[in-house]
């Protein structure tokens, strides 16, 4: 019969009016919490699956990377930084700027000077945190960096760029315990 | 140099084929390169018409035109491969003069040669002989130069490859604007007058019969390039009576950013993440088929597992573009949004899996060469089981009771944009559109590349080559992908994900390769000529979203305005891809 096609996707469409109520009665009384968050961005979700971004803020999985940022071995107080180059020539945009410290003699130290990073034009592509050799540039968690003004405050120098090795094992515990482990066997 | 291909059975073939084209034209092969012949300019179009029509050769499929800057010349690179017996590919080339560089143009023998020469003309320069409408593809008309030639400096230029000196060692912040000698560098021709400019005539506007003897003329209309329908910035010129489209041209470049420039300055391993912003809804399969082109280059082979990796992230990423294609093509039958959200909620949920295992939902940056970046993490191949396995089945079951016997779609679609196999053959046609004009035609079966002569899974084909056909064919190629995805991941094998030590600058031996995979949007193919530094000497990528847009007229013509946003639809292009 003509129209029977168009009846039979409104039913599509209906099915998923009514789940998406159905899936909605989960998050009484408690609008947001995780466990129905979890569930609705798993294989099992049904209805609409929208997350009401701030309120509630999407999992992030560990290897989730935005912007770069050095380490400080907090033990010795330090970056672990050597000041190699490597992130510098591998970045593809470029946009890695190292001046290694000097003695007051003009003796080249293994530690920079200056570090900056132009997250203007960083594309987070993470090359240079993974070809590191000494692990001392991570790839961030943290997404919410915007700012009003594009060419000062998005100019990363080596203060701004820089977080303790504690910051790194709580929010990359998998990847802190490998690399722990391969640097106790070396 | 040549770069041996993987399957001897197909070099022996083409071995015979190349003898069968000296005896048969002869004089015309100036000389047999292992990388391809180099043909006599003026026998090109004799060739080539040969090689097409010979019944024991039936090379009817030009993969690519592209040319290379040399110092002394300007070569012409043809790929020819031949779809009926999947034999392949036969490179021609042709050299042309450094000063006044012209070629015959191949279009009166391959349609499809059509915007590959344009985009030649445009970049490097070349200019072809008897093409029907020789101007500038990607660039406006009054801009000077050619970017692609090797003493054209971009703006903003500072050295001619990267690590730039600025930066290390020593390297002190400067903005962008300021940093290079160049400056923007934006040039005009010799007593160029932005003002008084006035653009080359477009193709004249001939009315039509119909028209005859009423008080009325042919009108013309530019959708674009700001349009919902245009999926980016995109532009068609529409010559209309009435309703009806007349004549239809595309024009683009207005997201042209020179990608084949910035990876000819680039290292290698940086152009990685550059490819994942060509097509932005399919990263993982343009990185793949970047990679597998360098790796023919420095001929080394992923480990087992990595290859197992590599095929279940090309088929998620096709799942990813077909549930984005015809979630969109039906917001441009007017569904607005219904089901393009009901694809993207799929989409999305498979790129949590991308994001699980490369960190980004959408710039992958995740193939490596010999190897992928990071192995799969924990829980990946459980949770991908569930979502295709489990879930993929029923939400395409849904699609079709949703949408396949929808009359309005029915009405809307069958019989309208059709393309008959032997046009879709001549005009280089590829992937899913190929395949629902009822050419049998895929890559992955064709020349297989990774592993895919392992899989067990069918090519579906349509049999009108019309908007529905091409829906349809899509929907059965993701049951097919979710086949190819329940068998590699039962399969995939625990090991290595990396052959050798990945290092971070490779220095591939002179040579030059081209490595084709099946994309999602069709053949998206790599052309990579090594000079033995760390930058590719030239790189160029066939793009299968430029190529499929060459019949959009001819397929326009003689429907309504409203028909062509929908046929344009069907296409499955991004902009991203076809600006480059």
């Amino acid at each position: 019969m003509y129209g029977t096609g168009i009846i039979k996707g409104m039913w599509v469409t209906l099915r998923h009016l009514i789940d998406t109520y159905l899936v909605d009665g989960r998050r009484f009384p408690r609008r947001y919490n995780k466990e129905v968050l979890a569930l609705e961005q798993s294989p099992q979700a049904r209805g609409i699956f929208t997350v009401q971004y701030p309120d509630e803020r999407l999992p992030k999985p560990e290897r989730f990377r935005y912007f770069p940022f050095l380490l400080l071995d907090t033990q010795k107080g330090e970056l672990r930084c050597t000041a190699c180059g490597i992130c510098a020539k591998v970045c593809p945009p470029q946009c890695i700027w190292i001046t290694r410290a000097k003695t007051p003699e003009g003796k080249p130290q293994p530690k920079p000077a200056e570090f900056t990073i132009d997250l203007s034009v960083c594309m987070g592509c993470g090359l240079c945190a993974e070809f590191c050799p000494f692990d001392s540039i991570k790839m961030d968690h943290n997404y919410e960096i915007s700012t009003r003004e594009r060419l000062q405050t998005l100019l990363y120098d080596k203060e701004k760029l820089t977080r303790p090795d504690t910051y790194y094992a709580e929010g990359w515990p998998i990847a802190w315990a490998e690399e722990e482990a391969t640097r106790r066997k070396k | 140099m040549s770069i041996a291909t993987p399957n001897p059975a197909a070099t022996t073939t083409v071995t015979r084929d190349i003898g069968r084209l000296q005896e048969a034209v002869p004089g015309a092969i100036v000389a047999a390169e292992p990388s391809g012949l180099v043909i006599a300019p003026d026998r090109l179009v004799e060739v080539g018409s040969f090689l097409r029509d010979d019944p024991a050769l039936l090379y009817d499929y030009l993969s690519m035109v592209t040319s290379v800057d040399y110092p002394d010349r300007f070569e012409l690179v043809y790929y020819l491969y031949s779809m009926v017996r999947h034999a392949g590919p036969i490179v021609l080339k042709v050299q042309a003069d450094k000063a006044d560089p012209v070629v015959p143009s191949l279009v009166p023998v391959w349609a499809g040669a059509d915007l590959q020469e344009r985009e030649v003309y445009d970049m490097m320069g070349v200019r072809f002989s008897g093409h029907p409408n020789l101007k500038r593809l990607l660039m406006w008309d009054g801009f000077a130069g050619f970017p692609l030639r090797k003493d054209y400096r971009e703006p903003f230029f500072e050295e001619p490859a990267k690590p730039f000196a600025s930066r290390w060692p020593e390297g002190k912040y400067v903005r962008a604007e300021e940093r290079a000698p160049y400056k923007d560098n934006v040039q005009y021709p010799a007593g160029f007058d932005p003002q008084s400019y006035t653009p080359p005539p477009d193709v004249p506007i001939v009315p039509s019969s119909e028209m005859e003897g009423l008080k009325t003329q042919p009108l013309v209309v530019n959708m674009g390039p700001q349009h919902p329908s245009t999926h980016g910035v995109f532009r068609m010129r529409a010559v209309l009576d009435g309703e009806r489209v007349l004549a239809l041209e595309p024009i683009i470049g207005y997201m042209h950013r020179n990608h084949e420039k910035i990876g000819e300055r680039t290292p290698y391993m940086g152009i990685i993440p550059y490819t994942d912003r060509l097509d932005y809804i399919t990263s993982m399969t343009n990185n793949l088929a970047y990679v597998l082109t360098v790796e023919k280059l420095l001929g080394i082979k992923p480990p087992e597992r990595a290859e197992y990796i590599r095929v279940i992230m090309s088929e998620l990423t096709r799942l990813v573009n077909h549930f984005v294609l015809i979630g969109f093509l039906f917001n441009d039958l007017g569904t607005f949004f219904t089901p393009a959200l009901y694809g993207l909620e799929e989409r999305e949920l498979i790129l949590d899996l991308f994001e699980m295992a490369s960190g980004s939902r959408m710039m992958c940056n995740y193939m490596r060469f010999g190897g992928v970046a990071q192995d799969l993490p924990d829980g990946f191949i459980e949770r991908a089981r569930e979502l295709t396995q489990d879930r993929l089945p029923k939400i395409l079951d849904q699609f079709e009771v949703y949408l396949n016997s929808n009359e309005i779609f029915q009405m809307r679609s069958i019989g309208v944009g059709v393309l008959p196999p032997a046009a879709a053959i001549n005009y280089s046609i590829t992937g899913p559109m190929l395949r629902a004009s009822g050419v049998k035609y895929d890559i992955r079966r064709a020349e297989p590349y990774s592993i895919y002569d392992r899989f067990d899974f069918d090519i579906p084909v349509g049999t009108n080559g019309d908007v529905y056909d091409r829906y349809v064919v899509r929907l059965a190629e993701m049951r097919q992908s979710g086949r190819i995805l329940e068998q590699a991941l039962a399969q995939i094998p625990a090991g290595e994900i990396q052959a050798g030590k990945k290092a971070w600058s490779v220095r591939p031996p002179k040579g030059e390769a081209y490595a084709r995979i099946e994309g999602p949007k069709g053949e998206l193919g790599f052309y990579v000529v090594s000079d033995g530094s760390a930058t590719p000497y030239r790189y160029h990528i066939r793009p299968p979203s430029l190529v499929n847009l060459t019949p959009l007229g001819e397929m326009c013509q003689g429907y309504k305005v409203a028909d062509t946003v929908v046929i344009f639809g069907s296409i499955d292009i991004t902009l991203g891809e076809v600006d480059r």
